[in-house]
């Protein structure tokens, strides 16, 4: 451990910023997006000194801690605004910063003839300054006031053209479905606290080595449920589609890149309280496992290019979950698929942007076709991050994916050998959906209404696209020469550890290129080789009909969840005023002896207020049985 | 001269200066009413300073015999506690006075009545904390009611007569359990060193009762200060109140006026009937936990922004009183701050519905829609103010929100895990508003809402700050609310659990 000075200042830059430009108001507008910009650019630009200064140290002296303040302290409760800067946290610090900044610049041109730019860059880099705090909280709550912070940006992005009713339901969605995660950190802060006396990554690690199972095992399946709301992992993953809503920059950068993977984060950062909580532990791989199916069939049905990549995120997160509740054997390989996905993904969705850009915001891809000779850098990029997701050698998906495959193979026995063939389906879907995409858009024949003249967007945007699609040819490889990031992550996570190798290296690689294979001509032959129709083809089978609509996850919320709930409040509102009041107003009346008006009301409710005191009688009584047991 | 008793002088003083301003000069009866209540802030922000928070006694005390025959004394003097709570109320009521300042045109009244009226209430609202005479306690808590009273039916809108006559009437009852309670404390006391009404000695009292009179006396004092935070089932008078008075009067009824019954709870429940509290901790955790969850159903089933936001505090009230009797010192701590955190977020929710109100001439939510493009910066104060009621992290009503529900799960988990569900209910029961009031297509009637003035930043300003200064740096007021905290624990006998992993090391 090293103590620091700057650490705060990744966090206070683009915090700064985001306060300047929203207190400023319209006298900032034309430079606000610079100043962003700019300090987005130092946070990374700080990033990299830090970087450069963990690589001076010894591998175990490589994390910086900087208290800043003591933040609440009552009793034995005593948490610090503290920061933690290690090799885990740099990966995301230089992700965030240096993604983040790309999707600046993009933005500047992207979002230029929107009259509200300035407060697009204050929330951008409100978000930055979230998500900084997020993976530099030494803390978990410190880690939970970003956790919230990235909330409250990605609820006021995709809220950003709230003037339409459904974009301003979608960002609510968003919200309270990320708060029924945020309530499994709250527990897990709680059951932490009340068991073993501390909140701080490093005390709880401590603490877990003379934790009982079950107190790890509670913990565990809490900050999964967290990880689950922020990360749009299965049973939490129906507000990602709707959160398409925001400008396509945000989806970029915070509903593929960054935020998301946040989930991924935590299961990783808490790495000592799975390895000791195996049933927690397997909960996590199940999830994974669900969520990255799951993404991926919604994936091969949608028609709006921004939503089939929201599913494809779901399920390529799916795939980190998945490695993360592999344990040791997983956790580095969780966090590169996390950061070559962050390229490639947030490529593709710039991409994206640019074809919207260029399609005067049409999203339909039954609407494209033949892109590619209109918009040749959008293609190519595009392109480069395409070959790089479905695992395509040499790309980066490649290298982290085919370890996910061959880490669960080696799980071991019947687990191994399902993990394993889920991950190999996925992987035939992956190519298949995303090979979907890439012919809709760039290579059937053109399929486009009327009046489109489709052109190559500005070399604002195209740059960051550029040096995005480098990061999908070459980070995987870099990643993997030497085990160089396994080996900068082993203090975080520990050793590798050894394995049974259920199948080689070169039989797992053979079998993921014929999942692409498969897939991949599937998809071709369906949608290059033969005519695409410009609606959506009603007559199709249920599954397509089921994917279309997102497996059915709105329905089952809205009639397991939201009507029950909205009935019950209906009910209670009746209620108060009926009975709860209306036994006051009875209580007073009678108390005031006026016969008369106690008649009338007695003929109308008394049996109503009789049998609702008795019901109110008994859930007391049950209660306070609960409580006191 | 004592700083709490000149504290409670200056308002009057300054009423009685009102008084002698012609009626018609509005703008020099507001100003002085204005100037008033700042210099009664600033001796406040100065009381606080020479506070020392080390002692855990009494501090700044007065005491001076008034009913000599019966053992009264005018007696004040602030712990951790009221301090908090008294700096609380000073500084929130010249941003009442502020952000209200047309609230007294339109009443049955003129506005010299309606200033001289805040005024002695605030005179009140610091005695009442202040009071460490039992009987003084009482008389102001009763008296307070005449001001709220002629506030609300005098100048508040829609049936505010009605709402006026059930607050009281509500109000009346408890008062009336509790003069019982003390009553009997009375009774005891002389029978056992000599009649008294000093907080101190009726504190020693409960060595003298049997379990049954102290379970009586204690439900006197608890009914009513159940009704006044209010608590479920006492709640219903308070959606009423709130949304008829006007809304500088609603600030200081929902902000400091409720608090005076969770305040009560800590002072006068815990330490003069220990035992009792601990016989009635399951019920009232309870009633706390159905408070938090049945309140925010409530607010999300509200129409009416006013109503709405009464409905929050009701289950804030349930956070508040769950952290009391959790019996920890993270839940009492925590509910000493979320008094101060509800006054202010409360106040600024308040302060803009008001101002959202009177601009469009309705509360109800349905009558706006998209005032985010027509009003910016009024949208802004609303939903910041939103965010501090839902407990956004690193705003200030996450600290104490969150202090609470650790303190109680380590006691209590069932309850926190049950109170816990409230956050997602307070996303809904503030993003349901935002969405309709403040996003979505600007809709007829609202399209030339103006935004708001510089008056009104100035008065909403300073709230705002409170709120986010509070978030990331809590300790100033941590540090006077914790030995107060730790001391009303350590006198009832509770430590707080230790950490059950680690227990047997």
């Amino acid at each position: 451990m090293t103590t620091s000075t700057s650490l705060g200042y990744l966090i206070a830059l683009p915090l700064a910023g985001s306060i300047i430009l929203l207190l400023a108001g319209r006298k900032a507008d034309k430079w606000g997006h610079l100043l962003a910009t700019a300090l987005s650019a130092s946070s990374f630009g700080l990033g990299l000194y830090q970087l450069s200064q963990m690589l001076r140290l010894e591998p175990e002296e490589r994390a910086f801690t900087q208290k800043l303040f003591s933040w609440i302290s009552v009793g034995t409760f005593n948490v610090d605004a503290g920061l933690l800067l290690d090799q885990l946290s740099i990966c995301f610090v230089l992700l965030i910063t240096g993604v983040g900044t790309l999707i600046h610049i993009y933005s500047i041109s992207y979002m230029s003839h929107d009259r509200d730019r300035r407060r697009f860059f204050a929330y951008l880099n409100l978000f930055i300054a979230a998500m900084l705090l997020l993976v530099l909280g030494d803390s978990y709550l410190n880690l939970y006031v970003g956790w919230e912070g990235v909330g409250l940006a990605s609820y006021l992005l995709i809220g950003f053209w709230n003037q339409k009713p459904a974009y301003a339901t979608a960002s609510k969605k968003a919200f309270v479905m990320n708060r029924i995660g945020d309530m499994g950190l709250s527990f897990a802060i709680m059951i932490a606290f009340a068991t073993l006396g501390t909140v701080t990554f490093a005390g709880v690690k401590e603490a877990s080595e003379s934790a009982s199972t079950a107190t790890l095992t509670g913990i565990g399946i809490m900050l999964l449920i967290a990880a689950a709301g922020k990360s749009a992992q299965f049973p939490l993953q129906a507000w990602l589609g709707d959160a398409m809503a925001g400008p396509t920059p945000v989806s970029a950068l915070i509903h593929a890149a960054t935020m998301v993977t946040a989930g991924v984060y935590l299961i990783t950062r808490s790495n000592f309280i799975f390895d000791a909580a195996p049933t927690a532990q397997l909960l996590v791989v199940i999830v994974g496992a669900v969520t990255l199916i799951f993404g991926a069939l919604i994936g091969t049905a949608k028609d709006d290019i921004k939503k089939a990549l929201a599913a494809s995120t779901m399920s390529q997160i799916g795939y980190m979950t998945l490695a993360a509740g592999l344990g040791p054997a997983g956790y580095a390989i969780a966090i590169m698929h996390l950061l070559t996905h962050g390229f490639f993904k947030a490529g593709m969705f710039l991409g994206a942007g640019s074809v919207m850009h260029g399609m005067k915001d049409q999203v339909n891809m039954r609407r494209y076709g033949a892109l590619g000779k209109f918009m040749p850098i959008t293609f190519v990029t595009f392109g480069l991050g395409y070959l790089a997701i479905i695992g395509v050698p040499p790309f980066a998906g490649f290298y982290s994916k085919d370890l996910i495959i061959e880490t669960a193979f080696n799980a071991g026995g019947v687990k191994g050998i399902l993990l394993g063939s889920m991950t190999l389906f996925g992987a035939i879907l992956t190519a298949f959906y995303m090979t979907r995409v890439m012919v809709l858009t760039f290579t059937s024949p053109e399929r486009w209404e009327e009046d489109q003249h489709p052109h190559e967007s500005p070399i604002l945007m195209w740059l960051p696209m550029v040096v995005l699609a480098i990061g999908s040819v070459t980070t995987g490889y870099l990643f993997t020469r030497g085990d160089a990031l396994v080996h900068w992550l082993e203090p975080v996570f520990g050793e590798h550890g050894e394995h049974t190798e259920l199948l080689p290296h070169k039989v797992v690689s053979a079998l993921a290129i014929t999942a692409v294979i498969i897939g991949a001509s599937i998809a071709l032959v369906k949608y290059q080789f033969s005519e695409v129709d410009a609606e959506a083809p009603n007559k199709v089978s249920i599954l397509t009909r089921l994917a279309r609509k997102d497996l059915l996850q709105d329905s089952f919320n809205e009639s397991v969840f939201m009507r029950p709930g909205q009935v019950l409040t209906r009910w209670l509102v009746k209620g108060d005023d009926n009975v709860v009041d209306g036994t006051v107003r009875l209580v007073g009346r009678t108390a005031l002896g006026a016969g008369a008006e106690l008649r009338r009301t007695q003929t109308g409710f008394a049996r109503s207020y009789s049998a609702l005191i008795l019901i109110g009688a008994l859930v007391l009584i049950a209660g306070i049985w609960v409580i006191t047991q | 001269m004592n700083a709490l008793t000149t504290m409670m002088l200056l308002p009057i003083l300054g009423s009685l200066l009102i008084a002698v301003i012609p009626s018609d000069q509005v703008l020099r009866i507001k100003q002085a009413a204005l100037a008033v209540t700042l210099l009664v802030a600033v001796t406040g922000v100065l009381t606080w300073f020479n506070f020392d928070s080390a002692d855990t006694a009494f501090q700044f005390v007065q005491s001076v015999e008034w009913i000599p025959s019966f053992g009264i004394n005018y007696a004040v003097g602030v712990d951790g506690l009221s301090l908090v709570l008294i700096l609380m109320s000073v500084l929130l009521t010249p941003i009442v006075v502020l952000a209200g300042w047309n609230e007294s045109e339109g009443g049955r009244w003129s506005a010299k009545v309606f200033y001289i009226l805040i005024l002695v209430l605030e005179t009140m609202m610091i005695g009442v904390f202040a009071a460490t005479d039992v009987f003084l306690f009482y008389v102001i808590f009763e008296a307070m009611l005449i001001p709220v009273y002629f506030l609300i039916g005098g100048y508040g809108s829609g049936d505010r007569a009605a709402a006026a006559v059930k607050f009281l009437l509500y109000s009346l009852f408890g008062g009336l359990l509790m003069l019982a309670s003390i009553i009997g404390l009375y009774v005891i006391s002389g029978a056992n060193g000599g009649h008294t009404f000093d907080i101190a000695k009726l504190s020693e009292m409960h060595n003298y009762m049997s379990s049954t009179t102290q379970n009586l006396l204690f439900l006197g004092f608890f009914i009513a200060f159940a009704i006044k935070a209010p608590l479920w089932p006492l709640h219903t008078w308070l959606p009423g109140a709130a949304a008829s008075g006007t809304p500088g009067t609603s600030v200081l009824l929902l902000g400091v006026l409720d608090k005076v019954g969770t305040f009560g709870m800590i002072r006068f429940c815990l330490t003069l009937f220990p035992d009792a509290s601990r016989t009635f901790t399951p019920v009232i955790i309870t009633l706390a936990v159905i408070s938090i969850i049945y309140g925010a159903f409530l607010a999300i089933g509200a129409t009416d922004i006013k109503r709405l936001i009464a409905y929050t505090s009701i289950s804030h009230f349930g956070f508040i009183t769950m952290g009391i009797f959790a019996m920890t010192t993270q839940g009492h701590s925590g509910s000493t701050l979320y008094m101060f955190n509800h006054g202010f977020s409360t106040a600024a929710l308040f302060i803009v519905a008001g101002w959202m109100a009177s601009r469009r001439g309705s509360s109800k939510i349905a009558d706006f829609g998209g005032l985010q493009r027509v009003t910016p910066v009024m949208a802004w104060s609303f939903f910041i103010a939103g965010m501090s009621s839902l407990a956004l992290p690193g705003l200030s009503s996450f600290v104490s929100e969150f202090l609470v529900l650790v303190g109680t799960f380590t006691r209590y988990p069932v309850a926190a895990v049950i109170a816990t569900f409230g956050i997602v209910l307070a996303a809904l029961y503030i993003l349901i508003p935002v969405q309709k009031a403040l996003h979505g297509p600007t809709t007829p009637g609202n399209e030339n809402l103006p935004d708001l003035n510089i008056r009104e930043k100035v008065a909403i300003a300073p709230v705002m700050a409170v709120i986010i200064a509070l978030g990331f740096y809590p300790a100033p007021l941590l540090n006077v609310i914790n030995p107060t905290s730790a001391h009303i624990l350590e006198v009832q006998g509770f430590t707080d659990p230790l950490p059950s992993d680690s227990a047997g090391k």
